[in-house]
């Protein structure tokens, strides 16, 4: 909006070009209320002086710079404002206010700005799109980093642990205890020599009596039976162990590494229960397939593989992407060849999915050969094949590779600081000093780039109200919303209440009859089960007590001015509020509010006592002394 | 030799792609010059404002409010001209809620007092001297200008109808009351009842500005933004 806050001058006066058409009086503009000659003021951040208009800085009223809390720093021997921070840092900031737009700039450490950021009370999310991504990468590196450094201290041994936490540390993390490490050591031994054991099992053995060749599984049966038991023991009680000591037994029963531990013993176990059955053997053979998965147990071993698996699973989408047009182009290129191949006689490719098999072949570039094209339109659209094969694979394998060097060298990383000895002193001397020294920054200010701002109104008593005006660009923004609201007669509310009032829209809204829109009609729908229980009991004038001490949950009092504006009557309404205006704001209750969040501008409109209103007389109760409107316009 | 359907095909297909790579080499001459044109158009376009005693003299602002006004105008538009997207840019940021480039494209065609397509500082300047300095007569003179679509001297119905429903697109859908399809006629009958004096249909200048001016409510908002610079 900082851009255009010049052009503001523009828009209202062009707001001209409503008046013949509206049929309303105008609210009165805001005063400028000692209106300065725009001047120049001098910031000077650590003896850099950076100069600009006041007016510029004014555009962000809620950011150090733009409200009343720079004055903090005013220096008055040399009448200009002092920030002792940094002047690299501060340009970006400056040029904020100037353009509207905050860069990141590229060499700066990323936590340094978000600390300037803080101080100057700019939330980071406006950071303009260009460098919006670099600064969210960063941040997201930096995150993990400390993550890292975090995980370190758990090193340290908490006291009174019970016996399971014990065990489960020592599970976790190996190097803690000797048991732990023998306890690691032998595991893995396990699991090579149960996986050997299956390798082996296949291979020939030599001749025995039988003419043929036998694996050794089937001649040493007896032995393998015994290693294969022993392994599976082993693995048992190792399971057991852990799921004993698991702080969240239904956590790690669902946990992948888990899975994989049940998936390796069972298979022993269903053979020990079926029977030498002919039928269910070749099911048993199947079964024994799963005896491999044996081999990734060894994950827990080995920080490689478990970064391998990570990256592949936090690759997923350029995976999927490449599996979907790898599966598209082949059978693109499989119904080519096909049909390019249908004429030649004796082709191997007999159908399309026949063809499938070749296309695949090609686009790894494998070329086995098996199947070859003979025709010349098929050996075209094979090498075109092969061509975009090598494009398509070529692709999303650099994403995937870069996934897994970050992961990799950020492990390295949190490995080669586990293993400095001086660690523990560094943590040490770094808390000392930071005892010493005071605390540097302000906390971060309050999000959003919103105001509460306060109307000027015309009448006197809103003079103290002005101690906390805002500045005087939000004042004129509203008053020329205002207008417009004017203009047309109809107000703006937020979705909420629009969702509402446009359900409910058939009971409140009768056109023909003004009776209506009287006491009913005076609470807004949006609010009406609240209010309707509220605005009974209050009386008609003598109410600002009992207005003050409910502010918050006052009800939302509408002026219903004119649903159809068939009804409108103008004179009275000219001739009651002439020269007043005055206009009550009251705080919306939470339930029309849009969370902090915004969409719309709300305001809401009581009428001042009018007796010979048409609309009847309801009366809002009149609260001088609590003017707060929440007038919430996105993205300005 | 004779080729049959599918080597047809795959044969078109080489050449196509051949035929491709070339013209992206530019050895067939074929697209690679419209580029370089495009960039030497885009740069062209710069306009420099007339000297500030001329426009002191042209307009009703002082100096130091023609500095102010040309500063933020400039920072908006480095390049010296409104073309009509920027300004529906500039304008629809000030009402977030609605939809505010078809009222921002009648007040582009309003400033844009020549028709050329782009509003420049002077232009600019011009019209703000009118709306805020300027006397009733001429402030009347802009509205019907602005509301005369044709700019025929005559504000009929249907350019009534085109205005206000730009006007209500601004407030958007969220409003209370809800806004309804026949609102914006109900309120361009109402104005034509106003205003039509002679109940021909359609609203002269003179009209207009006898209308207004016996209207207080109008007046009396006519001066409200007087005081904007």
């Amino acid at each position: 909006m900082a851009g255009v806050a010049a052009w503001l001058p523009f828009a209202r006066a062009a707001a001209i070009g409503w008046m013949p058409v509206a049929n309303l009086p105008m609210p009165v503009a805001p005063n400028q209320k000692n209106k300065r000659q725009d001047e120049l003021i001098i910031l000077n951040v650590s003896g850099r002086r950076f100069q600009t208009w006041r007016n510029t800085l004014d555009r962000y009223p809620d950011t150090l710079l733009g409200s009343s809390e720079k004055e903090f720093f005013y220096n008055e021997e040399t009448h200009e404002y002092f920030f002792d921070r940094d002047s690299e840092m501060f340009r970006s900031v400056l040029n904020f206010y100037r353009t509207g737009k905050l860069h990141y700039p590229r060499s700066e450490c990323i936590s340094a700005y978000d600390e300037e950021l803080a101080f100057f009370g700019i939330i980071p999310e406006i950071i303009g799109d260009c460098c919006y991504e670099e600064y969210k990468d960063r941040k997201r590196e930096n995150a993990e980093r400390l993550q890292d450094d975090l995980e370190d201290n758990k090193d340290k041994k908490p006291p009174n642990m019970t016996c399971r936490e014990t065990m489960w540390r020592a599970f976790e993390n190996p190097h803690t205890s000797t048991m732990a490490l023998v306890f690691y050591y032998v595991t893995g031994f396990f699991i090579a020599i149960s996986v050997i054991t299956n390798v082996v099992e296949t291979v020939p053995c030599g001749t025995s009596t039988h003419q043929k060749e036998v694996p050794c599984g089937e001649r040493y049966t007896v032995a393998f039976f015994c290693m294969d038991t022993a392994c599976v023991m082993i693995f048992t009680v190792e399971y057991l162990m852990r799921l004993f000591a698991a702080p969240s037994r239904y956590r790690f029963m669902r946990s992948v590494m888990s899975i994989i531990d049940v998936v390796a013993i069972l298979p022993y176990y269903i053979g020990l229960v079926m029977t030498d059955n002919e039928d269910v053997s070749g099911a048993f053979v199947t079964l024994r397939v799963f005896r491999v998965f044996r081999i990734f147990k060894f994950s827990r071993h080995s920080q490689g593989l478990r970064i391998l698996g990570y990256t592949l699973k936090s690759c997923a989408s350029e995976l999927g992407f490449l599996l979907f047009s790898l599966t598209m182009a082949i059978i693109i290129f499989a119904t080519v060849m096909f049909y390019a191949e249908k004429g030649s006689s004796s082709s191997k490719f007999t159908s399309i999915p026949a063809s499938f098999w070749y296309t695949i072949v090609t686009m790894t570039t494998l070329g086995y050969g098996d199947m070859v094209p003979k025709t010349i339109a098929g050996k075209i659209f094979g090498s075109i094949c092969s061509l975009s094969g090598v494009l398509v694979i070529a692709l999303p394998v650099p994403v995937i590779v870069s996934n897994f060097s970050r992961i990799y060298h950020q492990n390295q990383r949190a490995d080669k600081r586990r293993a400095q000895k001086m660690q523990k002193a560094r943590l040490a001397r770094i808390r000392i000093s930071k005892t010493g020294s005071s605390s540097g920054f302000l906390h971060s200010k309050r999000n959003g780039l919103f105001n509460d701002p306060l109307e000027l109104t015309g009448s006197i008593e809103d003079e103290q109200q002005l101690s906390k005006s805002t500045s005087l660009l939000e004042s004129q923004h509203h008053h020329l919303l205002h207008c417009l609201e004017k203009t047309t007669n109809h107000e703006f509310v937020n979705e909420q209440c629009y969702q509402q009032s446009y359900l409910e829209a058939g009971q409140n809204y009768q056109s023909q009859s003004p009776s209506l829109s009287s006491q009913e009609g005076m609470t807004g729908t949006c609010c009406t089960r609240r209010s309707k229980k509220r605005h009974s009991p209050l009386p008609n004038s003598s109410v600002p007590s009992g207005a003050l001490m409910h502010p918050l949950v006052h009800p939302h009092t509408h002026q219903h001015a004119l649903q159809e504006l068939s009804t409108i009557h103008i004179q009275p309404h000219t001739t009651s509020r002439s020269s007043l205006n005055m206009r009550l704001e009251e705080q919306h209750p939470l339930n029309c509010q849009s969370g902090g969040k915004v969409t719309t501008a709300i305001i809401s409109i009581p009428t001042p006592p009018a007796a010979n209103s048409p609309e009847g007389d309801a009366q809002p109760p009149a609260v001088p002394a609590h003017h707060q409107n929440i007038v919430k316009v996105s993205a300005l | 030799m004779y080729l049959e359907g599918l080597e047809m095909i795959g044969v078109l297909v080489v050449v196509v792609v051949f035929v491709k790579v070339l013209e992206h080499f530019g050895w067939l001459g074929a697209g690679y010059d419209d580029s370089v044109e495009d960039e030497l158009e885009q740069s062209a376009v710069r306009h420099r404002p007339e000297g500030l005693e001329q426009l002191e003299a042209q307009t009703r602002f002082s100096r130091k409010e023609l500095q102010i006004l040309y500063r933020g105008f400039k920072n908006e538009c480095p390049s010296g001209v409104v073309n009509e997207d920027t300004f529906k840019d500039i304008y629809s940021q000030f009402f977030p809620q609605g939809d505010a480039s078809t009222y921002a494209h009648f007040l582009f065609n309003a400033f844009d007092t020549d028709h050329n397509g782009s509003v420049s500082f002077e232009d600019f300047v011009m019209g703000l001297s009118i709306l805020l300095r300027g006397t009733i007569t001429e402030k009347l003179n802009w509205a019907f200008n602005l509301y005369d679509i044709n700019k025929d001297g005559y504000i009929t119905k249907e350019e009534m109808l085109d205005i206000m429903k730009a006007i209500y697109d601004m407030m958007g859908k969220c409003t209370y009351p809800v806004l309804k399809e026949e609102t914006p006629h109900q309120h361009v009958e109402i104005f034509f009842q106003k205003m039509d004096k002679n109940k021909d249909g359609v609203v002269t200048i003179d009209e207009f500005i006898d209308c207004c001016q016996n209207d207080d409510n109008i007046m009396r908002s006519m001066h409200l933004f007087e005081n904007v610079i």
